[in-house]
């Protein structure tokens, strides 16, 4: 904690520092009540970081994960990512960011089903306007790199539960975004697919990609450098672990 | 997105959703081969009355002077009752009026009536026997195909000579050369001095089974009274012409029977205008039922179209945040979508307008409609096909694009 920047609103953060939430909260309108999910959240995340966001069902961990990964705006409060003030942007700017700065890894992986593998790692390059012959060697070499360079035709029902996030693994890096986002990754998995899957974050991170996890489990935690732990929308510990 | 790409995914798209991509298709398939279709027999129906049906029975740029109109569906008693009591058309009227007409006229007398005819002992029954003047061949546009016309002379004295139809020629003589051969109408024998080409059917009914004497034959006596005639045929070479002739007639006959300015006609001059009055009755209708039996297709189709797309995009909302999250913008999306319908719609266009145009050929083949597609339909049914495809895939997928991606990916 002792590398946090002193932050106040005005202020633009340190050029290292990748991800920055200050006072930031999200309520949700459920017609009845309104529920806090987040009452003001200051995170800060630096450049090649593996951090992993712990907390209960409730805490707001899923609720933050979607906010840094622009799938969804704050009520209050600001977020910055790579020195952007990303709480202003518009709509399209937004798409633009999660296109480029933001790879993506959900639970329930989140693939086309009708897609094959090289067509589902394709499509963050085609919002990119990338060519397709750029395209396919880029996808290729992407799902080379999380081992299943003999998979590329086979569509996701083809795949085991490992493959499968594998290939989102690679869709979410093959637009070389500054930060890797998984949330619960290994929710869906058995335990040795899971090793392995935490084996591929782990090796992503030490080639300097820099990773934030959702979980809720400790033994998937422990891979993080770094633990935050969120209690009622708020930090509740935050602690790095000794290398 | 480079723009291309929209249409890459759509293509992959249709491929991947072949049944859901097929029934859309095959939505703006049917719209459009029926109103192709529909139009095209209104419109094959309409040439058939004006060209063949009413150029048969009276001719362009032709009227006949009658004692009541030939053609007269829903006539009721009280004008028959007193079409009844009209004077006859008398060969001094007719000869009265074709002398004053200035206006340059072919003209010709007819009395019509079915009678069998008899030769070699075979007969022909109910063939329309016809007493007439020499230049009713010409009128009626009847190509001599053996033989000659009966003269001018022979009409005046009225020799028995007879012109038979192609049918009556093929029945009674059997491949023989039927010139100068002798046929017997109610017992009285013709000369037969001429066969008419053959001219086929008009509503199943066959125009070659006639036969035409000269009025003043013994002919007259089977088919009218004594110097009666049915019509007075006069056909001018333009529709102005005719006006004059008609004016004309009008005023003779009128004179002829000492008409008072207040007094109406009790004769009747009967033009193609007239028959196809009627007719343009019945088109009105078919005009207001055929289009409105379009629309409701239509509609339907649309309907039908809509629910698909409306299904396959909440199905899709699903994608659709995945899409999002993964950085495509709202116009992607929109963009994809767009594709997607108008490939459906220009892919169900086309094979609506080629089975448009085959079952229109086929009309034409298997019945004697004269169908034809008007390119106006053809436009018309890609519009209206294509638009409510466009429309119906379009709208859900604009609202599902506008979703926030959180809330499109939560969708099942």
């Amino acid at each position: 904690m002792s590398r946090a920047q002193e932050f106040r609103t005005g202020d633009t953060p340190l050029p290292d520092i990748v991800i920055l939430t200050h006072k930031l909260t999200r309520d949700y309108d459920m017609g009845s009540e309104i529920v806090r999910a987040l009452r003001g959240v200051d995170l800060q995340i630096r450049r090649n970081e593996y951090v992993a966001v712990m907390g209960p069902s409730g805490s707001g961990k899923s609720t933050l994960m979607n906010l840094i990964g622009c799938l969804d705006t704050p009520t209050t409060g600001e977020y910055w990512l790579n020195t952007q003030k990303v709480s202003a942007l518009a709509d399209d700017e937004l798409a633009r960011i999660r296109n480029k700065e933001i790879g993506f890894v959900f639970q329930t992986f989140n693939l086309l089903p009708r897609a094959s593998a090289l067509h589902n790692v394709e499509l963050p390059l085609i919002y990119a306007g990338i060519g397709s012959r750029d395209r396919r060697d880029r996808a290729a070499h992407a799902l080379t790199r999380v081992g299943l360079s003999d998979r590329m035709d086979h569509k996701p029902n083809e795949l085991s539960g490992g493959q499968r996030q594998r290939v989102a693994i690679a869709r979410a890096l093959v637009n070389d975004p500054s930060i890797l986002l998984a949330d619960e990754p290994t929710g869906n998995l058995d335990s040795t697919t899971s090793q392995e899957i935490m084996g591929v974050f782990g090796e992503l991170h030490n080639q300097g990609q820099t990773v934030v996890m959702v979980t809720h489990e400790a033994e998937i935690a422990e891979h993080a450098a770094r633990v935050v732990t969120l209690r009622d929308g708020l930090v509740a510990t935050d602690q790095l672990k000794a290398a | 997105m480079r723009p291309f790409e929209a249409i890459r995914l759509a293509f992959l798209q249709l491929r991947a959703q072949k049944l859901k991509s097929g029934f859309a298709l095959i939505g703006v398939f049917i719209g459009v081969t029926f109103l192709i279709g529909a139009w095209s027999i209104v419109n094959g129906i309409n040439r058939y009355m004006v060209d063949k049906f009413a150029g048969t029975i009276i001719g362009v740029n032709t009227f006949h002077l009658r004692r009541r109109p030939a053609f007269t569906p829903n006539v009721d008693d009280s004008t028959w009752r007193q079409w009844a009591r009209r004077p006859r058309i008398t060969f001094s009227d007719a000869e009265a009026v074709v002398a004053g007409i200035t206006v340059p006229v072919l003209t010709a007398w007819q009395s019509s009536d079915n009678i069998t005819i008899e030769a070699n002992g075979k007969q022909v029954r109910d063939a329309e026997v016809t007493g007439a003047t020499e230049r009713y061949f010409e009128i009626k546009n009847l190509t001599i195909e053996q033989g000659r016309a009966f003269s001018a002379q022979e009409a005046r004295r009225g020799v028995p000579v007879v012109v038979i139809g192609s049918e009556v020629a093929d029945k009674l003589f059997a491949g023989r050369d039927p010139l100068g051969k002798t046929v017997r109408i109610k017992g009285e024998p013709y000369r037969v001095v001429g066969v008419v080409a053959k001219q086929g059917k008009l509503f199943g009914f066959s125009l070659d089974r006639f036969a035409v004497a000269p009025a003043r034959s013994p002919v007259q006596d089977q088919v009218n009274p004594p110097g009666v005639v049915d019509a007075v045929i006069v056909k001018a070479g333009t529709v102005e012409e005719m006006r004059d002739a008609m004016d004309q007639a009008e005023g003779i006959m009128r004179s002829r029977r000492h008409l008072r300015p207040a007094q109406a006609d009790n004769f009747v001059l009967e033009t193609s205008e007239g028959v196809l009055s009627f007719w343009a009755g019945i088109q009105r209708i078919l005009f207001v039922i055929g289009p409105g039996l379009v629309a409701i297709s239509l509609v339907v189709g649309g309907i039908v179209i809509m629910n698909i797309m409306l299904m396959a995009v909440a199905e899709r909302t699903r994608e659709i945040g995945i899409r999002k999250s993964l950085g495509a913008r709202r116009s992607d999306i929109l963009r994809q979508f767009l594709a997607e319908s108008a490939m459906i719609a220009t892919l169900g266009g086309m094979l609506g307008i080629a089975t448009g145009i085959m079952l229109s050929i086929l009309l034409n083949v298997v019945t004697p409609l004269p169908a034809t597609v008007s390119p106006l339909s053809i436009l018309l049914g890609v519009a209206l096909g294509g638009g409510v495809g466009m429309l119906a895939g379009v709208y859900p997928a604009s609202r599902a694009a506008r979703l926030d991606p959180i809330v499109a990916l939560r969708q099942e």
